[in-house]
């Protein structure tokens, strides 16, 4: 083992590395597939309760939603209200010391994941959804689509461009919780990261490597995500449907009559 | 191919106490050009959102080809895809193009195959003018090219009634020229149009029938020249003697 601090973590590195390298996956697998999970919950949950009630609606729909809401608030309040490494180890070990189900730890890993991003994303869709301007509702209910079509093509579109800072965020922090799973066993980069520190015994060098790799982890992310919502947007400009080169300031032409042959 | 399309009888609209529309008895016959004039607040926009049924009616019926369509049981989303509306904000859809947001109506609402509807949103966007801007965002428009984008859109619904919203009261003066030259082509062709409106050389020249509203009842109803140059209710004249005079 070298003396200096770089040389120890170079060692580490030659060492260890691959061990990292696993863990690293575990955590960005658990954190991609929750989140994304978790947004469809978010999502299921939020149109839910953005679903207008009439009082020409038939009383047996207006009781079901109402239970329906009732549950779904219950879940939000839940999930959003207790530590997820207490929802950790609450549901892994309770499930099968209780109920005897012996859930496998990735499938415990995932579940728990999923189910608390779903519980911030569905306040974050439902503020998403009221964002929109009532008139694109009223703009799609004039040509006669209904509730489902409006939701589906003008407003979740919509809203899902304004949410999506909020996604990359709960993405981020997806990545970073992932360790409190360590206490169920999950070996992601936190607990990799010190079993190194212990079998080393160099805990100052091994999280100095964990640290780095957490922050490239969500740094990428940060910037991809930016990148999409870029793309989201379109462009900024376009271009005239015409061969009237007149109509074209001067060299900004760019429309060719085959281009549309080619739609 | 005439007859009666709408017919309102005894609508009334409140809004907590607030009466808004009071025991009001219309109709519509096909290629009438209606045209709703009178103050702010005296209820035109929520008699036309009743018509589309965005605002429900309190008490009253609307009959659409003789069925009441303010009944508990009819099927709005199928009664509006044949009552077009525009609106005085525009409404287009942000997260399309101008050609998207011709088309999508027709493909899902309408069923029409992608081909069809394009060649037909291509048409009725020729026919307002703007043919060059289909792959603008509305966000890249002038508010005179998003109303004429969003009349487009409302024609290639081949409505049998196209309701406006104060389709000119959002722009500047000088769109409103352009938005009321493609309605003013439009009525030449037939088309059936309810229209309430600020404009009023626009509703004595171009429309065949005038209804003047104040606090919530129609006060006067008749034909344009007759309401324009010989109004008989008080109200009416005070009303359009302060346009007259501006």
């Amino acid at each position: 083992m070298p003396q200096d601090f770089w040389g120890r973590i170079v060692y580490i590195l030659q060492e260890r590395g691959p061990a990292y390298l696993d863990g690293a996956k575990n955590t960005m697998v658990i954190a991609l597939i929750s989140t994304f999970i978790g947004c469809i919950i978010g999502f299921a949950v939020g149109i839910v309760q953005t679903i207008p009630v009439s009082k020409k609606d038939n009383i047996f729909k207006r009781a079901l939603l109402w239970v329906v809401r009732l549950i779904l608030n219950i879940y939000v309040e839940v999930f959003r209200g207790t530590p997820m490494m207490v929802q950790a180890m609450f549901i892994f070990f309770g499930s099968s010391a209780v109920f005897n189900i012996n859930m496998s730890m990735w499938f415990a890993a995932f579940f728990i994941v999923s189910i608390n991003t779903g519980a911030y994303m569905a306040e974050t869709v439902r503020g998403g959804i009221l964002s929109i301007d009532p008139g694109q509702t009223e703009g799609a209910k004039a040509i006669g689509m209904t509730h489902v079509q409006t939701m589906l093509y003008v407003i979740l579109p919509q809203a899902l461009r304004n949410i999506m800072p909020q996604i990359g965020n709960n993405l981020i922090i997806n990545i970073k919780d992932t360790c409190v799973l360590s206490v169920i066993g999950i070996v992601e980069m936190f607990y990799a990261a010190k079993s190194v520190a212990g079998a080393l015994y160099t805990y100052f060098e091994s999280f100095t490597i964990a640290m780095v790799i957490y922050f490239i982890l969500t740094f990428a992310c940060s910037r991809l995500l930016r990148l999409w919502e870029k793309k989201m947007d379109g462009s900024d400009n376009y271009d005239l449907a015409t061969t009237d080169t007149l109509a074209h300031t001067s060299g900004l032409y760019s429309y060719t009559a085959k281009k549309e042959e080619d739609e | 191919m005439s007859g009666e399309i709408i017919k309102i009888n005894h609508l009334s609209k409140t809004f907590g106490k607030n009466v808004v529309l009071r025991d009001i008895d219309f109709s519509v016959s096909t290629g009438d050009v209606t045209c709703i004039i009178g103050a702010s607040g005296s209820g035109k926009s929520t008699l036309l959102r009743c018509l589309n049924l965005l605002e429900t009616p309190t008490t009253g019926e609307i009959l659409y080809h003789g069925e009441d369509i303010a009944a508990a049981h009819t099927n709005a989303a199928a009664y509006r895809a044949k009552v077009g509306m525009v609106f005085q904000s525009f409404n287009l859809f942000s997260n399309m193009t101008v050609l998207q947001n011709c088309i999508i109506g027709q493909t899902k609402v309408l069923k029409k195959n992608k081909e069809e509807a394009k060649k037909r949103a291509l048409a009725f966007l020729d026919k307002v003018g703007m043919a060059p801007y289909i792959n603008a965002k509305p966000r890249q428009l002038s508010g005179g090219q998003k109303q004429r984008v969003a009349i487009a859109r409302a024609l290639a619904m081949e409505p049998e009634l196209l309701l406006f919203d104060e389709p000119t009261s959002a722009l500047d003066p000088q769109m409103v020229g352009e938005v009321l030259d493609v309605m003013k082509q439009l009525a030449g062709e037939g088309l059936t149009m309810i229209i309430v409106t600020h404009e009023m050389a626009f509703a004595r020249d171009v429309s065949n029938h005038v209804v003047y509203m104040a606090d919530g009842v129609i006060e006067e109803a008749g034909d344009p020249k007759q309401i324009f140059s010989n109004p008989q209710n008080p109200k009416t004249q005070e009303f359009l003697k302060r346009f007259m005079r501006g």
